[in-house]
């Protein structure tokens, strides 16, 4: 299986009925059937009849698989972090049927070279499709442009330094430019560096108490501003990698209003988590951008409910032991998150601050459109992308049994409702029966 | 027939002066290949080239072409000279200008610098390239290349490609081509080809596969070594495939257009060696040759206009 899409042309056909077909597109969930055929949906029908030779879903819910942007894979560089195998196993796992990586590898992926051997080693391993995102500067140091156009043609689908924001204006507005002659898509940190550099928390009443070194959330809508304003000037297509606070959503309103090409995400565990969270000093609670306090948590929920936030995602950091069994300023940010991604979320259809067709516009319908792909829908011709999940099952997270290489996952023990039965990518079974 | 006391830029000249000083400039690049010595006009003259750039094509042109004219040619040196010690350009113009010379030539990194040295002396003054600002004889010696090869200088399309923000070449050649009605298309990366030149009448792409088609000339510019690694463009490489003008790309233009180069090149950077060395269609070197002629007479028609004030 690989990314190349690759519809298997012999692709038997196969009727998945009496599903809830969670649509996206349409905003609606209603029961019914989806044909695949030659890893494509071919046909769809309403109702719960089952014909013979067609599976019966029971009832569970079908959606559109899940377009993950922002996944840190350990190749190169930290294979023992997390593998293309490991991490395919972990998405197809956890309904994830597209995984856009992130390019902060060791070293960065910034050659379309490396990008070349980066796709070669994605098709030979992983169960999913892979699409890379390649650095935005050379090194991710902030200096110089990569061969942005070199790297658009070897296969990257977006530019973003990851966590890294440039700092120097000149510098970003310069690649900006470059990159909106090409027509690509700039995925940026929004944090003031000089702000959150060597920040373990967000600043307030809690990192006052535990006397941890924190960053200001104004940070965040510091740097979003400073970014809108460069997108604008140059005309880029924009997207915020991860919008945590409610400071600063009205900027990112007010830039939607005005028409420019920008867009937003934000974290399932922004989402789900608060700086409480963090607790007794726990570090696989320890996220970049850290936590924030609940106001702003949920806010960012109200914001993805109304469409102000585009796009949820998992921002999945494999870290190992060694990494985060430190104090918790030394310990390295990041949580894995590809399998429990979509049981976190739907936390919020559970506690109503969103329904499913909601949900699943930011898991896959949105980041599929802000990268120009067919998928992220149940429309007839669309990929046979799809996951089957019962919303309901409750289970208690064993850590232990995730399939990713790195185990930290800040919902260890956690209860959560909703279990995946079956991933398909392109009409094929990647994960359950 | 040239009614100005110094040449500035190309702003500001009308067409008919623009044609005078080619036709001036055509008979001397005339009589330069029948080998006819021209007559010594500047005789008793002195001119003075101030480069405070280093400069070879430049300024061993306009040394010859004060000396094939009779003129006594001094070049300063001026990167070693008073500059070092601290004198400011104004104390250097009114220094040299007790000396009275009937020319001086100047070169600058600075725009607008070779305009506040004109301000504050008595002679003619020639711009011999400021900072981004202009480049006058050059773009007069393109535009005497591109009449003689193709006949005429008004209702060609030209293309000029490549690091148009930093050059003054371009400036000039925008404002020459411009006066003289034709159409021009800038091509490049949008980080050196700034939108703004829009209101100056030009075509923008970053597309030179769009931008070539059906042009009668192109001219490529220099990309400086410092601009080329990440700073305005990825690399050499990446601005060689998408903006380096090689035969497959030349295919998009006019069958008879014509390749030009200020100099000096980047070869395997924004040419292709074997095209730029290609007689068919490069009149790199012609652009040389009518260097010199181009400001032969410039210097003449200055001279003439100090001498009659």
């Amino acid at each position: 299986m690989n990314q190349a899409a690759n519809d298997d042309p012999t692709g038997a056909r196969q009727i998945l009925a009496n599903a809830r077909l969670i649509d996206p597109e349409a905003g609606t969930e209603k029961l019914g059937w989806v044909t695949l055929s030659a890893g494509r949906i071919v046909d769809i029908g309403s109702g719960a009849q089952v014909p013979e030779g067609a599976r019966d879903c029971r009832g569970q819910c079908l959606a559109p698989g899940i377009v993950d942007v922002g996944v840190k894979i350990g190749e190169p560089g930290e294979r023992h972090k997390e593998s293309f195998r490991t991490a395919g196993l972990a998405a197809a796992a956890g309904g994830v049927t597209t995984m856009v990586t992130r390019p902060d590898t060791e070293p960065p992926l910034d050659t379309p070279e490396m990008l070349q051997f980066f796709l070669q080693r994605a098709e030979a391993e992983c169960k999913v499709r892979v699409l890379p995102m390649a650095a935005l500067t050379k090194g991710r140091r902030g200096r110089e442009m990569t061969e942005i156009g070199f790297l658009k043609d070897a296969g990257a689908v977006a530019f973003s330094d990851a966590d890294r924001p440039v700092a120097d204006a000149r510098i970003l507005s310069r690649a900006m430019t470059y990159a909106a002659g090409l027509d690509t898509l700039l995925v940026t940190h929004v944090q003031e560096p000089s702000l959150s550099d060597g920040a373990a928390m967000t600043a307030g009443p809690f990192a006052a108490k535990l006397g941890l070194p924190a960053v200001p959330p104004i940070a965040e809508r510091m740097q979003l501003e400073r970014d809108l304003a460069l997108a604008e000037m140059t005309g880029v297509r924009l997207h915020a990698d991860q919008i945590t606070t409610a400071d600063a959503l009205p900027a990112l309103a007010r830039a939607k209003q005005a028409g420019l090409p920008v867009t937003a995400g934000t974290s399932i565990h922004h989402l789900t988590l608060n700086t409480f969270d963090v607790s007794d000093y726990r570090t696989f609670f320890k996220v970049k951008p850290p936590l924030r306090c609940e106001e702003d948590r949920s806010a960012t929920v109200a914001a993805l409910a109304d469409g102000v936030i585009d796009v949820s995602s998992s921002m999945h950091t494999p870290q190992d032991e060694e990494s985060k069994r430190l104090p918790f300023e030394e310990a390295a940010s990041g949580a894995v998150a590809l399998e429990t991604l979509l049981p976190a979320a739907l936390r919020l259809t559970h506690s109503a601050a969103l329904d499913l067709p909601a949900l699943f516009r930011a898991l896959s319908l949105n980041p599929a459109r802000l990268l120009g792909l067919d998928c992220g829908r149940i429309a007839v011709g669309a990929p046979g992308d799809l996951v089957l999940f019962d919303a309901e099952a409750p289970f208690v997270l064993d850590r232990a049994g995730l399939q990713s290489k790195s185990k930290n996952t800040p919902f260890d023990l956690a209860r959560l409702q909703g279990k995946v039965t079956t991933t398909w990518v392109a009409g094929r079974p990647v994960f359950g029966a | 027939m040239f009614n100005h006391r110094h040449l500035l830029g190309i702003e500001g000249l009308k067409p008919a002066e623009i044609t005078a000083l080619l036709d001036r400039a055509e008979a001397y690049a005339d009589r330069a290949r029948s080998g006819t010595a021209p007559s010594p006009v500047l005789a008793g003259l002195t001119q003075i080239n101030m480069f405070f750039e280093t400069s070879t094509r430049t300024q061993a042109s306009f040394e010859l072409a004060g000396q094939r004219l009779g003129a006594s040619v001094m070049s300063m040196a001026m990167q070693a000279s008073s500059i070092r010690k601290g004198e400011t350009l104004i104390d250097t113009a009114m220094t040299l200008n007790a000396m009275a010379p009937h020319l001086i030539v100047v070169r600058h990194p600075h725009s607008g610098a070779v305009n506040l040295l004109a301000s504050k002396v008595d002679c003619a003054v020639l711009n011999a390239g400021d900072g981004r600002h202009e480049h006058p004889t050059q773009a007069l010696l393109d535009a005497l290349t591109i009449r003689r090869r193709k006949g005429r200088l008004h209702r060609l399309t030209v293309a000029i490609c490549g690091d148009i923000a930093h050059s003054r070449v371009a400036r000039s050649n925008i404002l020459l081509l411009g006066a003289m009605e034709n159409r021009v298309r800038l091509i490049g990366p949008p980080t050196l080809v700034p939108r703004a030149f829009a209101a100056l009448g030009c075509e923008i792409t970053d597309d030179m596969q769009r931008g070539l088609e059906g042009v009668d000339v192109v001219m490529m510019l220099r990309l400086q070594r410092e601009r080329m690694d990440g700073g305005f463009i990825p690399s050499a490489r990446e601005y060689f495939y998408r903006y380096g003008l090689d035969a497959e790309k030349l295919r998009a233009a006019n069958p008879d257009a014509i390749v030009m180069h200020p100099g000096p090149m980047n070869r395997g950077v924004e040419i292709d060696g074997t095209l730029a060395d290609d007689i068919n269609v490069s009149v790199i070197r012609e652009q040389v040759e009518m260097g010199v002629a181009v400001r032969m007479a410039a210097l003449e028609m200055l001279a003439a206009g100090a001498t009659a004030l």
